[in-house]
């Protein structure tokens, strides 16, 4: 069977999927194992830019269902990590260039050379969707603590139960603590309460993934960062690792609780 | 908030306490597919139904969801009016 294809999938746009795929893709090749992204945002491509992988596209995944190069070809190496490929979407044209079955194919041909295939899913409930999780072994699905982005993420883990491609596992990503502590923003047990599935990562809000998606430098190449160690984390987990949760405080301690009271 | 509301435990919902409240009713809705407004007639049709058969309290009667894991299931809740009825 070779490769596990998860795809990164969340229903809402701009919760973090592509950093989310960037970074697992990082981690894992980091820890040695040799990995493959693919962009299926057809027309919207974004992980390039993410990686910093933009200025070295000459073909993409449609070029290569469409036969126009071979598989190997439209494979960008990132030089920073031993086995780390990406296999970028086509910037002009769109969904419908590419059919859940090419997908299954694709995977297929890769699945022998490859520990990991992840895929970043589009946002949304159509086509790019259809395609992202057609050759998943799992997916995972992320959120941010908010309603919106939970509601999607609930439709989301209903249609991935009527494809029997559950059961999906969680990324909260963006906590924030802070705000967490204080009874403004929705626990990570809330959101794992309210979508019944299995949590797999917890990523605090970390204003270094703005600056290492300025650069194009995904942050889990830079060990110190909070997002970084989650994203490793995770990595760990789907490894089949046991990563405790425990490095995340979300209860407030017994000053904030005086100072929350006499603030309110 | 006055001093007294909180040191009788009285406050407001935190943001987070209303956003949970929120999502889990919309939740309930989007799950099962249903609208109020069509919870509130398969209520009449079940009181028309019913009521060709035993008994009922009209006023007093009950359609709801209950929110399990990943599960909804419809509750109606019909009080009978025939139970003294038999004795007599």
């Amino acid at each position: 069977m070779g490769a596990k294809v998860i795809t990164i999938t969340s229903g809402k746009g701009g919760v973090g999927k592509t950093t989310t795929t960037a970074n697992l893709g990082v981690a894992l090749g980091l820890s040695g194992q040799r990995v493959v992204v693919i962009d299926t945002d057809i027309g919207l491509r974004n992980l390039d830019v993410v990686m910093g992988l933009e200025n070295r596209i000459v073909y993409d995944i449609v070029d290569v269902t469409e036969g126009h190069c071979r598989l190997r070809q439209a494979l960008i190496r990132d030089k920073r990590v031993e086995e780390l490929y990406l296999m970028p979407a086509a910037q002009t044209r769109d969904k419908t260039a590419v059919s859940p079955e090419d997908m299954v194919d694709l995977c297929d041909q890769m699945r022998d050379e490859f520990d990991f295939i992840l895929i970043d899913s589009p946002a949304g409930i159509e086509q790019g969707f259809r395609n992202a999780i057609a050759p998943a072994d799992k997916v995972l699905i992320v959120t941010t603590p908010e309603v919106a982005a939970v509601r999607d993420a609930d439709r989301i883990i209903g249609l991935i139960e009527a494809e029997e491609k559950g059961p999906a596992s969680l990324i909260i990503n963006r906590l924030r603590l802070d705000m967490v502590r204080y009874g403004n923003m929705l626990t990570t047990g809330d959101v794992v309460e309210i979508l019944a599935i299995d949590l797999i990562g917890i990523v605090p809000e970390d204003k270094a993934i703005i600056v290492s998606t300025n650069k194009g430098v995904p942050i889990a190449l830079n060990g110190r960062a909070p997002a970084s160690l989650a994203f490793h984390n995770i990595a760990r987990r789907l490894l089949d690792e046991e990563v405790p949760f425990s490095d995340i405080r979300e209860m407030p301690s017994l000053i904030e609780r005086f100072v929350r009271f006499i603030r309110q | 908030m006055g001093i007294l509301d909180r040191l009788l435990g009285r406050r407001k919902p935190s943001s987070r306490e209303i956003a949970k409240e929120r999502l889990q009713l919309v939740l309930a809705y989007d799950r099962v597919k249903i609208s109020p407004e069509l919870l509130q007639t398969l209520k009449n049709e079940l009181i028309t139904v019913i009521s060709e058969h035993v008994e009922i309290d009209r006023g007093g009667v009950e359609v709801t969801f209950s929110q399990g894991k990943r599960h909804s299931r419809l509750i109606a809740d019909i009080p009978l009016l025939g139970a003294r009825g038999q004795r007599e």
